[in-house]
């Protein structure tokens, strides 16, 4: 029996896999991308941490912070406007993108000129395009002079300070958002496709219902969370066209900052924050869609 | 057949003028010659340029940001690249969750991270410096550099650092002479949209810079609780202006590095 | 002009490189999985190697390791009787042609084929030189300041293997350098790695999945199968005397015939196959009554009723229906039947002078002892 075994272990031990004690090489990636990981702990993993720490351990550890939201009527009043103006402007948004997008891949030489369109807004700062929004909107602005030269209207209306012009000002600043995945998924349909639904005998509206539609879904799908997740967190927006008493979450937050009311901004914060993530972990299970984020986020 | 294409064609062309007219309005605006906000302006002039420009209190703010931008480029460009060439060799599950926490950023609400850098950056005293603006921003522009520099890594062909090592090159040499100059359009344009994303960013700067660090978005907000005269439609075209042509620039690197790329690769094909 | 290359090893401008029981696994978990499998090849200076195989037989496998790209999991190899294996591969001055050529696309025709020189530190003026040189030897003298995007796929092939050369390695590895190109160009490039070789006299080995490329260009073959080799050899050695089944399959058209040895004399071995005795040559010495397989190639078959002029009647023949007939130009083809239910391919020159051969008819066909191996 040993006799036969011996030789097959010493086989065994001549063919072993090469490893190299260490291969000091094998550490070059983790030693390249230590400074920054080293860096965005230091300077904000560990600062968003602590401070969403203030919201169970102040002033003992406690859950008693999250309990209190329960009949908290500033807060549930200040949710509840939150995600009514996400959901209004994601809609609006998909509304408007839509075409757009269909737009933007259908237009051959034209195709430059529309995403400059969409590009150079998206790149001018969120303060400047509600700066924009707010001449336009003010009581001189220029939608109320036109709709006085109208004449549909006989005196300036408000427009400005209300929740209808946080939600122009927002699809405007997050119509982009929503364009383009859906105009990456759309690019992505076989073109030979619709060509063969015609081909059939399909009229342009059906082709679009029982082709175009759903094979760009994963692009609507991921434009719409990408313009909700966003829009939960708007702050600069609302503060600067909103109303008064139309307060969303973040503006909350930075209002219990102001009056160093940590443990509540730090509760309200985990809220907003995990809304935000609960949203993209069940986003990220529809097929489709993780990609269709990874193009976009480019 | 021909309602059929204008319909459609107009309806984006409405969504389109929606998209652009705002800001072509603080374009002209700005060069309103009314001492009041009103459009269309009575007649046109620079005075709003001329009181931007001989104001220190709208000079200094800006040269805040440039140079806080301008820092936080080199910071951002130089641990983004590096982070980027590192993740794109670590192993899978060690890649998902580097890449997750250097992501974050532009997903995470924009009021959690500021108020957290806020809560921790005033404890060490860094408030109302530049330094700490030029720290916070870097967390948040890092995000555009990895992605853009991962993009043009994984557009090159593992072959191309195969035949460097192979003509003698060694490893070093390879990255300097060969991985470098291929990842360099991804590189400059992180960097560019890492310096966009500093100059333009308001709300963290609202927290932390405090009285010695105001940059220009913080001049900006202040100044709109009072009034909202002209001079900052004109800041407003200036650093749209600024935007647009550093997002040109982006543009036009990234079609030639595609250029360079497809070239080769479709001549083979 | 073949036969530049049977230098003793170590000597004359080209390096012998062994292979000796060459392993790579590259999923450790799965053992079995080896995607070269014990290969032990002995090639000498200045020799033009092919490596020829299916995909997936590991031959671009073996060649990165050579060119030290992968680490061997068992085996070594060895440039000039020194082992490399532990050698990074920008200390192994080996040249190398990838099949996409893998230029720089950020240097210029020049930049690239200076490229390695300047990794050695030679001196502007001298590499200036040089590289004139290589682009001379490959037929694109001023080519130097276009970019490898502005040169077809033949002339970025050209530059690729100028850059590969330049620096006088003592051995030069490509990987399908002309798979990406058409017939045409292929063959013409074909000629001119072959001039290439002569005129430089160092060793290439060249891997390819094309047959023909293979036969045309080689002093010898070695036929990859399943990581393992399955014979190295002259290409006529190939040809004329697979040593084994997969061997005469892969490289042209080959019979097989089942047949059951009786006999054995010097080295002809007696088989039985459909009740005839076919003589082939065999190498070993099988026992009687043992099961073979003997292999012949369709081109060495005739009728038994043409005409022999000036010869004699080969000793082999075998009885067979013609069940089709295609008339292909330069060849006539035949598919036949032998009586035990074997087909059997026979191709015959066209000629007007050569009466064709019906569907359904009768006929001997004949063949050479010589043309007859037991694999
Ligand atoms: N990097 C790799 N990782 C895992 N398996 C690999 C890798 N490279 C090759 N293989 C496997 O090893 C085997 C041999 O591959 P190899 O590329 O050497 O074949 P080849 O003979 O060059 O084929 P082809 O003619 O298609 O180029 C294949 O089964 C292949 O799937
Ligand atoms: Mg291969």
């Amino acid at each position: 029996m040993s006799e036969i075994a011996q030789p097959a272990s010493l086989a065994l031990a001549v063919s072993r896999p090469r490893s190299p004690p260490f291969d000091w090489r094998r550490a070059v990636p983790f030693l390249l991308a230590a400074p920054l990981l080293l860096y965005m702990v230091v300077l904000y993993a560990l600062p968003v941490v602590a401070m969403l720490l203030r919201s169970v351990n102040d002033p003992t550890w406690t859950l008693a912070n999250y309990a209190t939201l329960l009949d908290d009527v500033v807060f549930q009043k200040t949710f509840w406007i939150t995600i009514n103006t996400s959901v209004t402007v994601t809609l609006g948004c998909l509304i408007l993108g839509y075409p757009v997008a269909m737009g933007l891949v259908r237009a051959r030489s034209m195709a430059p000129f529309i995403l400059v369109i969409i590009l150079l807004p998206f790149w001018t700062s969120v303060l400047v395009r509600s700066y924009a929004w707010m001449v336009l909107l003010g009581r001189h602005g220029l939608v109320n002079e036109a709709l006085l030269a109208l004449g549909m209207i006989d005196r300036p209306i408000r427009i400005l300070n209300t929740p209808l012009a946080t939600q122009i000002a927002m699809i405007h600043i997050l119509l982009p958002y929503m364009i383009l995945p859906i105009a990456n998924a759309l690019r992505q349909i076989d073109p030979s496709l619709i060509r063969a639904a015609s081909g059939l005998g399909s009229t342009p509206f059906m082709t679009f219902r029982q082709v175009i539609l759903p094979l760009s879904m994963s692009g609507v799908a991921a434009g719409t969370l990408l313009t909700f997740v966003l829009a939960l967190g708007f702050y600069i927006t609302p503060a600067m066209v909103g109303g008064p008493r139309d307060i969303t979450l973040s503006m909350l937050i930075a209002q219990q900052v102001d009056q160093l009311n940590w443990a509540y901004a730090a509760t309200l914060s985990a809220v907003l924050l995990a809304t935000a993530l609960a949203i993209l972990a069940v986003a990220r299970k529809l097929p489709g869609v993780g990609n269709a984020f990874k193009t976009s986020m480019r | 057949m021909r309602l059929a294409s204008i319909l459609p064609a107009s309806i984006v062309g409405l969504i389109l003028f929606f998209l652009a007219f705002p800001i072509v309005v603080v374009a002209i605006v700005s060069f309103s010659s009314a001492t009041y906000l009103t459009f269309p302006p009575p007649a046109f002039g620079l005075r709003w340029y001329e009181a931007y420009f001989s104001n220190p209190d709208w000079l200094k703010p800006t040269w805040v940001s440039i140079w806080v931008a301008c820092a936080v480029v080199v910071l951002a460009t130089f641990l983004g690249t590096l982070a980027a060439l590192g993740i794109a060799r670590l192993p899978k599950a060690m890649r998902i969750v580097a890449a997750g926490l250097i992501l974050s950023p532009l997903i995470v609400p924009g009021i959690v991270v500021a108020i957290g850098i806020y809560y921790a950056y005033s404890r060490y005293g860094l408030v109302g410096t530049p330094i700490a603006m030029v720290l916070a921003h870097t967390c948040l522009a890092v995000p555009f550099v990895v992605t853009s520099v991962t993009a043009s890594l994984s557009g090159i062909d593992p072959r191309l650092e195969q035949a460097a090592l192979s003509l003698g090159a060694t490893p070093g040499a390879t990255f300097f002479q060969v991985t470098l100059p291929l990842i360099q359009p991804g590189v400059l344009v992180g960097a560019l949209f890492a310096f966009i994303t500093s100059f333009d960013e308001l709300i963290v700067a609202l927290f932390i810079s405090g009285t010695g660090a105001v940059t220009l978005p913080r001049r900006m907000w202040d100044d709109l609780r009072f009034q909202i005269d002209p001079t900052i439609a004109a800041v407003s075209t200036l650093t749209i202006v600024l935007t647009a042509a550093l997002m040109g620039a982006a543009h036009l690197l990234r079609k030639r590095a595609e250029r360079t790329r497809t070239a080769t690769s479709s001549a083979v094909a | 002009m073949s036969s530049a290359g049977t230098n003793g090893a170590g000597s004359g401008k080209g390096a012998s490189v062994t292979l000796s029981n060459l392993e790579k696994t590259y999923d450790r978990a799965s053992a079995a999985a080896k995607a070269v499998d014990g290969v032990s090849l002995d090639i000498r200076s200045g020799e033009f190697l092919t490596m020829l195989g299916p995909s997936g037989s590991g031959k671009t496998t073996t060649l990165m390791m050579i060119a030290g790209f992968e680490t061997p999991t068992a085996g070594d190899i060895a440039i000039d009787g020194k082992s490399v294996v532990a050698m990074p591969p920008y200390r192994r001055n080996i040249g190398m042609v990838f099949q996409n050529y893998a230029l720089f696309p950020h240097l210029t025709v020049e930049e690239n084929v200076g490229f390695p020189l300047k990794q050695r530190g030679v001196p502007k003026a001298e590499r200036a030189r040089l590289v004139a040189e290589a682009l001379e030897l490959v037929h694109l003298p001023g080519y130097g300041a276009r970019y490898p995007r502005q040169l077809s796929g033949g002339q970025q092939q050209r530059v690729a293997v100028a850059r590969a050369v330049v620096f006088k390695p003592r051995l030069l590895l490509m990987d399908e350098p002309l798979g990406a190109l058409d017939k045409q160009l292929r063959e013409n490039l074909q000629l001119e790695m072959r001039r290439l070789h002569a005129d430089l006299g160092i060793t290439f080995i060249y891997v390819t999945h094309d047959q023909e490329e293979a036969l045309t260009m080689s002093d010898r073959i070695a036929v990859m199968n399943d990581g393992k080799v399955a014979q190295v050899g002259t290409p006529e050695d190939l040809y004329d005397r697979p040593e084994n089944r997969f061997v005469a399959g892969f490289i042209g058209e080959s019979n097989f015939l089942p047949a059951v040895v009786r006999g054995v004399e010097n080295d002809v071995v007696i088989a039985e196959c459909d009740g005839a005795l076919i003589r082939a040559l065999c190498p070993g010495r099988p026992s009687s009554g043992e099961k073979v397989t003997l292999t012949t190639r369709p081109e060495r078959l005739r009728f038994a009723d043409s005409t022999w002029i000036g010869e004699q009647m080969p000793q082999n023949r075998l009885s067979v229906t013609v069940t089709e007939a295609v008339f292909a130009g330069e060849r006539c083809r035949y598919m036949l039947q032998a009586g035990d239910g074997t087909s059997i391919v026979l191709k015959e020159p066209s000629s007007a002078a050569i009466r064709r051969r019906a569907v359904g008819e009768r006929a001997e066909i004949a063949w050479s002892v010589a043309d007859t191996i037991l694999v």
